[in-house]
């Protein structure tokens, strides 16, 4: 398996023999940081084509065709109209935090980005508490949009912003605990080691039971949590008209847009580091040909690809159900997922400790 | 008929019967209108439990109200009761809906056009005219000025400020200011402007937390003012205003148009005619059912529904467009027949459309219908319990989701419907799944009914002999049709001219908002608008 | 008609070129023309539908038109994130100023499209005591669309009418159509300049 690895320890040195190590470390984080923000406009812009030709597939429709070949340059159109939109300051909002909320959404979402394992040896920091600093700061996108909605000075934004505070709050214990029950299971929380312990299978293959009903339990409250379909209502849009970002024009719209695509692709990947096997191509123990062959083929494919599958499901979720009611969906999340979630805790912890498992 | 003529001078001796009308007409002062209407409604022997339509009238001399009553135990016939005020310049008449609730948004309709005030009614403010507005524009000495009444730049004032005439002990007449919400609810505005309103419908809820308390329905954001343009047209011109009040409906409501004026002239219709109109009415009725299923599924979030039931839509309106050469809007009906004969491939692609339906119909009910989401959203949500029905005068789907057998084509057969062998569909739910199951049954049955006249369409006629200009002679006519949405109605006073002398519209759909405030208490604000998707009104058909 | 007869407004794409072939130096020009081409292939309409032109405007959207096609199926609820108001049905008294205050929340830049008769001219209901008769009488509106409703192939043709209007208009220099936020009011005596935002 090619590592990544080799590249950026080889430009480390040759930078270091150079110059100070100050100005070096200076270098490589300004490097890092445009790669990121590269990354995350060319997904974002990826995911929103995406999502727009799936949902037209699924209901027998072509979806952008005639800008450019099969409409693969519509959200470039679309990211120039946005740049160049009006953004309209309004009387009787909170100024400030009119103005800091969406920076606080795509703040959290590229930092959780950037924690990524992109592929062997593509990642950013390697934490010994990765996935724990991972939910931890997607918790600050709640907060830019609660004050979105709090800071506009309209019903219906305050309405998006009270279901969403609601709903992700609820939902980010049920996927704590899913979480969790994979980091019992691994015994631990490094990013790292996650990807380096599925080396022989993945968790969902040698977890088995507990780590299904994890990832269950992980897809559906990750719907919930990056606000999709059935699960849409802070921005119910045959409700609420846009939700809580109602009254968000030009870019700190796109802000929402793009974070909103985004946290679709950070819950994929984080869905693919810890149930299936992040950027670790699929091994059959006993199979050596065949690992040799999937060994081939790049990690970074692997991650990527296994992010969009599961986007593909969520998507796919989306554009079929109708959407929950509030007081449904948090009858659903406390009568149902969260207790499921515990025990399923308990549960992985007895095969755990009995070594049920692969 | 005459037993009935007697117990109603038994019950008021003060009343008249007029002559030579369609219905039984009778006359009656306005003091004794109150108690005369309680006893129509209570009376075993008369059982007056439905108010179909209140016309408001101006006769020149004087103004008032003809108010048209029906009873379902009795066999659906009708009574029409005229009830004159006393003063022309400032009328007064008690109002009735403390007895059938559906007035409470009709005398509203008559105060903002005929400035009729209703005495004891709870809200008496403008229906569809903005509260600024100067006259009353169905009168006939109403100033139509467009200085009077410029195209207003500011929004309305005093919206939270409404009132209402009462009548103390001494019989004197007292206005009462009120408040439409208290000063301490938290009131959300829901539209004009609004994804799901399916038009320019405006809510005002009053909520607590999520849930609503209060609905207060603005209407009249799309107020065109038809039944006031109708008076300076000939009736062939009136006709194509049907088409775009319930555009969901325009070849139903033509059809009552086009018969209400054959009634009134004794015209005779071919058969080929009135066969090729009640297809054209099913098929209509199939396609709007099918918008009403697409916006229920995409109120709910679920688009992908959306587009399924709009690729049957488009087959219909393929049909539709082959013989009258539009998608929407057909003009299709004239007086006396159709305008056109039928395209040669009709019968061949009404044929495909019921061949698939069935298959479609499944495929609907697997992709939203089954969905437990959906059953959840829809059960148990916006009870509308028969008697309820019955008071607001819901018919058509909703009515009939309430258990309510209301269908005009069943209890009152007009053209050829008494011939046709279908059922009328009825749900006992009286929630918004039972009205949106009707929709969808009601789809099997309009394929039923189009399955029995496709291969029986006689040759013959298609128009019958109409003279060039159109005078019917002087009296007034009500007619009635079964709408996609429920009981249509048209009135017609006639002078003799060329020109009618008063044209009213009777919209199912008016009555489904009046449901709103009703079904909607102690419902979600995302129920609100499967409520109002279910209910499925037609806001220009409201506003008219 | 045949294919040959059509005249597909050629024309009009001749006159774009010769206008913005004028003047404007290369790197601004370029620019502009970037800009032109992403506001016209990513015109998101406001959804706002009276009466029977909303229905065929659903048609449009519809799996057999499909107007995602052209990118214009991002309709947006929220007149601040929309580009453009399709005002299709017809505006009566009542609704003249909320439709105004509509315009006027949308983001710059914005265009109107008449569609219909009702918003072309008041239609039908031309000689009512309540109907606006035209909503050229309150908004500047960029394209008209006769029809009863208009056809769904209607309804495209005024979209890339417009398409091809914007190509013309400059970014930088002299936005072809811009009111000033003073010019407005001198304009609308009846606005109150301090209630709007």
């Amino acid at each position: 398996m090619f590592d990544f690895g080799k590249w950026t320890s080889a430009f480390n040195e040759l930078l270091l023999g150079c110059m100070p190590e100050w100005l070096a470390v200076v270098i490589e984080c300004v490097i890092i940081g445009v790669l990121v923000l590269g990354a995350y406009t060319v997904l974002a812009l990826f995911y929103i084509l995406y999502e727009r030709k799936l949902c037209a597939w699924f209901q027998c429709r072509l979806g952008p065709m005639r800008v450019g070949k099969w409409g693969l340059l519509q959200v470039f159109a679309d990211m120039f109209k946005i740049l160049i939109k009006e953004i309209i300051s309004l009387k009787g909002t909170d100024k400030f935090l009119f103005k800091l909320a969406p920076y606080l959404v795509i703040t959290s979402s590229v930092v959780m980005l950037a924690c990524l394992p992109w592929g062997n040896g593509l990642q950013i920091i390697n934490y010994n508490i990765g996935i724990f600093f991972i939910t931890a700061v997607s918790s600050i996108g709640v907060l830019g949009i609660l004050l979105a909605g709090w800071s506009s000075n309209n019903k219906y934004t305050l309405i998006g912003a009270m279901r969403s505070g609601a709903q992700m709050v609820s939902y980010e214990i049920s996927l704590g605990l899913a979480i969790l029950a994979i980091v019992v299971f691994a015994g631990t929380m490094n990013i790292q080691e996650l990807v380096e312990q599925q080396n022989h299978a993945w968790f969902i293959f040698s977890g088995h039971i507990p780590a299904i009903i994890a990832f269950l339990i992980y897809i559906i409250a990750a719907t919930a949590e990056t606000n999709r379909g059935p699960f849409d209502l802070p921005e119910a849009e045959h409700e609420l008209v846009a939700g809580y970002h109602t009254e968000y024009s030009g870019i700190t719209f796109g802000f929402y847009y793009l974070a909103e695509y985004l946290n679709l692709f950070i819950v994929s990947g984080v869905a693919s580091l810890m149930f299936l096997g992040g950027w670790m191509p699929l091994h059959i123990p006993g199979w050596e040909a065949f690992n040799n062959i999937m060994n081939y083929i790049p990690s970074i494919v692997w991650f990527l690809g296994k992010s969009f599958f599961i986007s593909f499901i969520i998507i796919w979720f989306k554009w079929t159900f109708p959407r929950v009611r509030i007081d449904q969906l948090l009858a659903f999340e406390w009568k149902y997922l969260m207790p499921v979630a515990l025990a399923n805790l308990i549960l992985m912890a007895v095969f755990v400790a009995l070594g049920w498992h692969f | 008929m005459s037993d009935i003529k007697e117990i109603l001078s038994s019950i008021c001796p003060e009343v008249t019967f007029a002559e030579g009308t369609d219905t039984l007409e009778v006359v009656v002062p306005e003091e004794k209108w109150h108690d005369f209407a309680a006893q129509l409604k209570n009376d075993k022997r008369l059982d007056f439990d439905v108010l179909t339509a209140v016309v408001g009238m101006d006769w020149k001399e004087s103004v008032g109200v003809m108010y048209y009553l029906t009873s379902t135990a009795r066999g659906w016939d009708l009574l029409s009761v005229k009830v004159v005020a006393k003063d022309r310049k400032d009328p007064y008449i008690h109002t009735v809906s403390d007895l059938w609730k559906v007035a409470l948004f009709q005398e509203r309709e008559v105060f903002d056009f005929f400035g009729i005030k209703f005495i004891n009614h709870p809200d008496m403010r403008r229906m569809f005219l903005r509260n600024d507005w100067k006259g009353n524009p169905l009168l006939k000495d109403y100033d139509a000025n467009p200085e009077l009444n410029p195209i207003p730049l500011d929004d309305e004032k005093d919206e939270d400020n409404t009132c209402s005439y009462v009548e103390d002990a001494k019989g004197k007449i007292k206005k009462v200011p009120g408040l439409v919400f208290g000063k301490d609810e938290y009131v959300v505005n829901i539209g004009p402007q609004h994804p799901s309103t399916h038009g320019v419908m405006r809510f005002r809820a009053a909520i607590d937390g999520e849930t609503v308390t209060k609905v207060d329905v603005v209407s009249g954001y799309i107020h065109r003012g038809i039944e006031k343009m109708c008076e300076s047209l000939g009736y062939p011109q009136i006709l194509h205003f049907t088409d775009r009040m319930d555009y969901m409906s325009a070849h139903q409501n033509r059809h009552c148009l086009c018969a209400c004026i054959e009634k009134a002239m004794g015209l005779e219709i071919p058969r080929r005619a009135q066969v090729i109109r009640v297809m054209m009415d099913e098929l209509m009725r199939i396609s709007s059912h099918l918008l009403a299923f697409g916006c229920t599924a995409m109120d709910l979030g679920a688009t992908t529904a959306f587009f399924y039931g709009f690729r049957e839509r488009e087959q219909v309106l393929d049909i539709f467009e082959k013989t009258c050469g539009a998608r929407m809007s057909m003009n299709y009906n004239v007086i006396g027949g159709v305008i056109a004969d039928l395209h040669p491939d009709f019968c061949k692609d009404v044929k495909a459309l019921i061949d698939i339906m069935p298959e479609r119909l499944k495929e609907y009910h697997t992709v939203f219908s089954k969905n437990i989401i959906a059953k959840n959203r829809l059960k148990g949500v916006g009870m509308l319990p028969k008697e309820d029905a019955v008071n607001y005068a819901i018919t058509g789907p909703s009515g009939r989701g309430s258990n309510w057998s209301c269908d005009t084509r069943k209890v009152r057969p007009y053209s050829i419907y008494s011939e046709l062998d279908f059922n009328e569909v009825l749900e006992t739910g009286c929630d918004s799944y039972a009205r949106y199951m009707v929709r969808m049954r009601e789809i099997e049955e309009s394929c039923k009914i189009l399955a029995q006249l496709v291969d029986n369409i006689p040759e013959g006629e298609i128009r019958a002999q109409v003279p060039k200009i159109v005078k019917l002679p002087v009296g007034h006519w009500y007619h009635q049709v079964e709408a996609s949405r429920g009981a249509f109605g048209v009135y017609i006073e006639s002078d003799g001219t060329k020109n009618p002398y008063r044209v009213h519209f009777q919209s199912p759909c008016f009555n489904l908002v009046g449901v709103m405030d009703l079904c909607c208490r102690g419902n979600m604000i995302a129920d609100l608008i499967t409520i109002g998707a279910a209910l499925d009104f037609v806001i220009p058909d409201i506003d008219r | 008609m045949k294919q040959e007869d059509f005249k597909d407004n050629e024309y009009i794409d001749k006159l774009v070129e010769e206008l913005n072939a004028t003047g404007a130096n290369v790197a601004v020009g370029n620019l502009n023309k970037l800009i032109n081409w992403g506001i016209s292939n990513s015109l998101w309409p406001l959804t706002f539908g009276t009466s029977c032109c909303a229905i065929e405007f659903m048609s449009l959207g519809a799996a057999r038109y499909d107007m995602a096609r052209f990118g214009f199926e991002v309709a947006r609820n929220s007149p601040r994130q929309a580009d453009y108001i399709m005002v299709q049905g017809t505006i009566v008294h009542r609704m003249a100023p909320v439709l105004i205050r509509l315009y006027e929340q949308l983001a710059e830049p914005k265009y109107v499209i008449a569609c219909g008769g009702c918003a072309v001219s008041g239609g039908p209901f031309k000689k009512s005591y309540c109907v606006v008769n035209g909503v050229d009488k309150i908004l500047p509106v960029d394209v008209y669309i006769p029809g009863c409703p208009p056809r769904p192939e209607a309804f495209f043709y005024g979209l890339m009418q417009l398409q091809r209007k914007i190509k013309v208009q400059k970014f930088f220099g002299g936005v072809n159509r811009k009111q000033k936020r003073e010019e407005f009011f001198a304009t609308h005596p009846g606005f109150n300049k301090e209630n709007m935002t």
